[in-house]
């Protein structure tokens, strides 16, 4: 914190030395603004920048108001897709109307139903595919900057290998090898493919702290490896983990939609934003609603979550202060 | 105590203030506006230096002595940073009047600063020569040959060993030393008439800082320049400076010629800071420690900004902010160049 | 090793220090590394610690005195030689038997802003060494315990809550002392503790440090480049210079009394801040820079800015040893000195 203000000595150290001073003399007075004070750390410092950014407040009321929807899609609509006679051929590709807001998609099924029972899978593969690309990730990172040596060098130049297979290439080669797609799938093949960006931040970050005289002093107090990861190396390290999987999450959702949209990601009867897109696609001069919908439900989404991941970053950055 | 006797012996400036000095800050006041309220960095801090003269601004962290530098030389982060009040008179001009443009010329040429970390200072891509070369390009648009002969011969003024061979190099081929030596050749490329040096030898091993101070100060006398050294270390001070100004809370407490104060401050501030480092010539007992911290920028202590740590403070003190008052002998007779920002400064030097 | 002078014979050494040796290799390679070279950060040091006192060794930057820090607190393996703490050698332990001895060594850094982890608060920082070591204080007790060590550092105890980045410099040094004191440790190694502090606050920090030693029988192994302080708070000193030790004896000794043109230089060099003494004293100025500790010089290390260097400095190395010429001399120059011309001259006008 200290190094990253360019304003000169004087006034970081200010900050550092705000607190105490306000109370008086060292140890003397008991700190009376002491409830104020706790406030202030790295997180509650950027939690008050968050409250205030509204970028940061739209996207995760965004990302709320998905996650309400993949979990509880019956509360915002009264009809399931999957149930018999949800589709009637005779609505095919009626515009959208006082009842039926979003109209109909070319089987007549009501787009509106299908948007919104669509967010699931969306939001499975990203939640599922960041989980497991942090775990993953996260887990060889912390190895590779912690033990460092030998370990470090396999595990780095094994990354490299996934690491240059391009996302969506390498997810549509094994998705068609695969055949048959659904949520859970294409979560697991997205994380093969996405694991080596987490591992190179967790890394570099672990490598950034461990040799930090904080990690020295618990050494030298016979504190063992498990302690010292946990203590002290991990929760100093998760931070860009934690911005960096925000941001990526969205990124695969879009990847979701985008090998759906191909045909080799989610499969029918399965409902996903990418294979709406898909069969609208034919027919999207003349009824462009059924297009129109799903694509915005798609673009709002992996929106949202770069939003929130860009604003939690900033926040986290100092130096962007 | 004939001490009056003693002040003939202080070094005069090396050439006498005619007329205006060359540069003359008045009544500075910096602040930053930060999310917590506004710091307030200087508060009104005026002092001033002739040609060939060295003063020194001595602080500890947060008493607003770089600031004050980083005003003069217009590179204060603005905003953050503000300046609501004041004056910085260079040769009779007011810089913070003056169009950007021309400020940025007098910055170049006739002001130079040398920092506390050269290594970050200097651009790790470029050669030394290609650095200090580019100084004549810009400014005088001279060849790039003749540039590079302009930078080995600054280089040898710097005393680098091989200057010829090693113009080649890059910043982080030259050791702390001579990194610092770069730094002062960058700076008196131009012939500058005034250096700001900042902390410049803290960063550097005692046998080192002795080099550099030797050669800034030798530089300084050949070229007449005027230097403002900026510290925390009163051995330094001693060492090179005609004049001290020690800030304290972003205000000048002391002023005085060098050997004065050290044999009578008349701030309690500047005695605590005297009787708080150990002597390496005679070993003491317990240290004389200035109790508490440094004041709180966003909130300064009414009245003096010392008074909390002060061990002579009264009612007074917590309520009016003492004026630099001048100096006097016990008979009233005045003490050129001395000023003290105390109530009680009578009592401090006399008592 | 000849026992130090101004040392009364009974006292018993707490550390003792022989030939202690660390390389840092160089290596190249992306998967297999192979070894280029060696930086020869300590290069046989020996010296003693006895209870209760202060050992301050000063040095430049790259003199190899933070490695030498790290060696005694086994942070680093020893390249070679050994640290007898009550006659174990410390620098084979591992495991247990290292955890054991940690208890009794403990170590202050230098800097306070990067040696207090920030996400933990000052209570978790300090209560960590009772976590490590169960043993020391019983689980419901150690609240009072960190409460009792911010009191004796000069810290409110309610400030156990906070976090470090709501304290300054100063007060986080006393933080970092108080956590190496808890587990009520023989002896402190101090790794440059004051240097990062303001001139105002380094006071306050070395007195705290002078009482803890009388309060808790300390025994200090104090590192720092700062000529004053060290004479301020040392017993005795040692001058390192690219890995070894130039001299070492009583602080007298090396500051009134210095046989090594080394030490001769680097007293000569530090500002005093008195005009005066300044203008009556003789000043060294070295030429030249320290050399690279991977390729240092042949013979004597210092001899490349020396000014008495001679052909026998080139190719024999000076040991660490009172001079010949002292030996029989009752005289405080009679103190270790690893020069082969070793002669007395007063630098600081005393």
């Amino acid at each position: 914190m200290r190094e990253t203000t360019t304003v000169g000595d004087e006034l970081t150290d200010t900050k550092t030395a705000g607190a105490p001073s306000t109370s008086g003399t060292v140890g003397n007075t008991p700190g009376k603004k002491a409830k104020k004070e706790r406030e202030a750390s790295l997180w509650s410092d950027a939690v008050s920048d968050l409250r205030r950014n509204p970028i940061f407040l739209i996207g995760s009321a965004l990302v709320l108001l998905l996650v309400v929807l993949s979990a509880v899609p019956q509360w915002f609509t009264p009809d399931s897709p999957f149930t018999a006679g949800a589709c009637q051929l005779q609505d095919s590709l009626k515009k959208p109307s006082a009842d039926h807001w979003f109209g109909f998609d070319v089987q007549g099924c009501d787009v509106y139903t299908r948007t919104v029972w669509a967010a699931r899978n969306s939001i499975i593969v990203g939640i599922v595919t960041t989980a497991l690309v942090i775990v993953v990730g996260g887990a060889l990172g912390l190895l590779a900057g912690w033990v460092g040596g030998l370990v470090d060098s396999l595990l780095s130049r094994f990354t490299e290998i996934f690491f240059a297979i391009p996302l969506l290439l390498g997810g549509m080669l094994i998705m068609s090898g695969l055949g048959k797609g659904n949520a859970w799938t294409v979560s697991i093949v997205l994380a093969t493919l996405g694991w080596p960006q987490i591992f190179r931040i967790m890394r570099s970050s672990v490598l950034q702290n461990k040799n930090n005289d904080y990690v020295v002093a618990a050494r030298a107090l016979g504190a063992g490896t498990w302690r010292i990861t946990m203590r002290h190396i991990l929760p100093n390290a998760i931070a860009p983990v934690i911005v960096v999987g925000a941001i990526s999450l969205g990124v695969y959702i879009g990847a979701e939609a985008a090998l759906s949209y191909l045909g080799i990601g989610v499969q029918p009867p399965g409902i996903s934003w990418g294979l709406m897109v898909s069969d609208a696609s034919v027919r999207w001069l003349q009824a462009p609603h059924v297009l129109l919908f799903p694509a915005a439900a798609l673009s709002i989404t992996v929106l949202a979550f770069i939003m929130v991941g860009d604003a939690v970053r900033d926040a986290l950055d100092p130096k962007l202060r | 105590m004939t001490t009056i006797s003693k002040t003939s012996n202080v070094p005069a400036p090396r050439s006498a203030p005619e007329g205006t000095p060359l540069l003359e800050v008045r009544d500075l006041h910096v602040e930053f506006h930060t999310r917590d309220g506004v710091a307030k960095a200087v508060n009104g801090v005026s002092y001033s230096v002739n040609a060939g003269e060295t003063l020194a601004v001595l602080g500890e962290s947060g008493s607003g002595k770089s600031v004050t530098a980083q005003a003069i030389m217009g590179i204060l982060d603005m905003p953050p940073g503000k300046i609501p009040h004041g004056e910085i008179l260079f040769q009779g001009q007011d810089l913070l009047k003056l169009p950007a443009e021309d400020f940025r010329k007098i910055r170049g040429q006739k002001i130079a600063m040398i920092f506390q970390d050269a290594l970050s200072s200097l651009n790790p891509v470029h050669t030394v020569g290609a650095q200090l070369g580019e100084m004549f390009r810009v400014h005088r648009g001279m060849s790039k040959k003749d540039a590079t002969a302009k930078a080995v011969e600054l280089m040898d003024r710097v005393k680098i060993p091989a200057a010829k061979a090693r113009v080649g190099d890059y910043p982080h081929q030259f050791s702390g030393g001579m990194r610092q030596r770069i730094m002062i050749a960058m700076a008196m490329a131009l012939e500058p008439d005034l250096i700001i040096a900042d902390e410049p030898t803290t960063a550097l091993d005692v046998t080192v800082q002795a080099q550099v101070m030797d050669l800034l100060a030798e530089l300084q006398r050949e070229m007449n320049m005027g230097l403002i050294l900026i510290t925390h270390d009163l051995g330094v001070v001693a060492d090179v400076a005609d004049k001290i100004a020690v800030m304290y809370g972003g205000r000048i407490v002391e002023n005085a010629p060098v050997h004065e104060i050290y044999k009578r401050p008349a701030h309690p501030y500047t005695r605590g800071l005297l009787d708080s480092i150990p002597r390496l010539d005679q070993k003491g007992q317990e240290l004389y420690a200035i109790k508490g911290l440094p004041p709180n920028l966003l909130n300064i202590p009414s009245g003096c900004a010392f008074n909390p740590r002060c061990p002579k403070a009264q009612d007074i003190c917590r309520t009016d902010v003492p004026v630099l008052h001048q100096v006097t002998e016990r008979d009233g007779s005045e003490l050129p160049g001395r000023g003290s920002a105390c109530h009680f400064w009578k009592e401090q030097i006399h008592g | 090793m000849a026992e130090p002078t101004g040392n009364a014979p009974e006292r018993e050494p707490i550390l003792q220090v022989r030939n202690l040796v660390k390389h840092f290799p160089l290596t190249q390679g992306i998967l297999f590394k192979k070894q280029v070279g060696a930086v020869k950060a300590v290069d046989g040091i020996s010296f003693d610690l006895y209870r209760g006192e202060t050992l301050g060794i000063v040095g430049e930057s790259g003199c190899g005195k933070s490695t030498v820090a790290k060696l005694l607190m086994n942070l680093e393996r020893a390249t070679a030689g050994e640290v007898f703490y009550k006659g174990q050698d410390i620098t084979k332990l591992s495991g247990r038997a290292l955890k054991t001895v940690r208890r009794n060594i403990q170590m202050v850094f230098q800097d306070p802003y990067t040696s207090l982890n920030p996400r933990m608060t000052v209570g978790d920082i300090i209560g960590e060494p009772f976590e490590i070591h169960p043993e020391v204080a019983p689980k419901g007790d150690r609240r009072r315990k960190v409460q009792e060590l911010l009191d004796v550092v000069g810290l409110n105890p309610e400030y156990i809550n906070r976090y470090p980045h709501q304290f300054s410099g100063g007060q986080r040094q006393r933080i970092g002392i108080a956590r190496g004191l808890a587990l009520n440790p023989e002896i402190i190694i101090c790794d440059e503790p004051v240097s990062a502090l303001d001139v105002s606050v380094q006071a306050q920090v070395i007195n705290l440090m002078g009482k803890l030693q009388d309060e808790f029988d300390l025994s200090y192994v104090f590192i720092a480049h700062d000529l004053s302080i060290v004479r301020h708070i040392s017993d005795r000193v040692g001058v390192m210079y690219l890995g070894k030790m130039a001299e070492i004896g009583s602080d007298a000794e090396i500051y009134e009394h210095p046989t090594h043109p080394y030490t001769q230089a680097l007293l000569s060099a530090v500002p005093v801040p008195d005009p005066e003494v300044r203008e009556a004293r003789e000043r060294i100025i070295l030429t030249g820079d320290v050399p690279s500790p991977a390729n240092p010089p042949s013979g004597c290390r210092f001899r490349t800015r020396c000014w008495k260097a001679e052909e026998k400095c080139a190719t024999e190395e000076p040991l660490l040893a009172i001079p010949t010429r002292f030996k029989s001399v009752n005289t405080p120059a009679a103190h270790e000195s690893a020069c082969h011309f070793a002669e007395e001259k007063a630098v600081l006008a005393v």
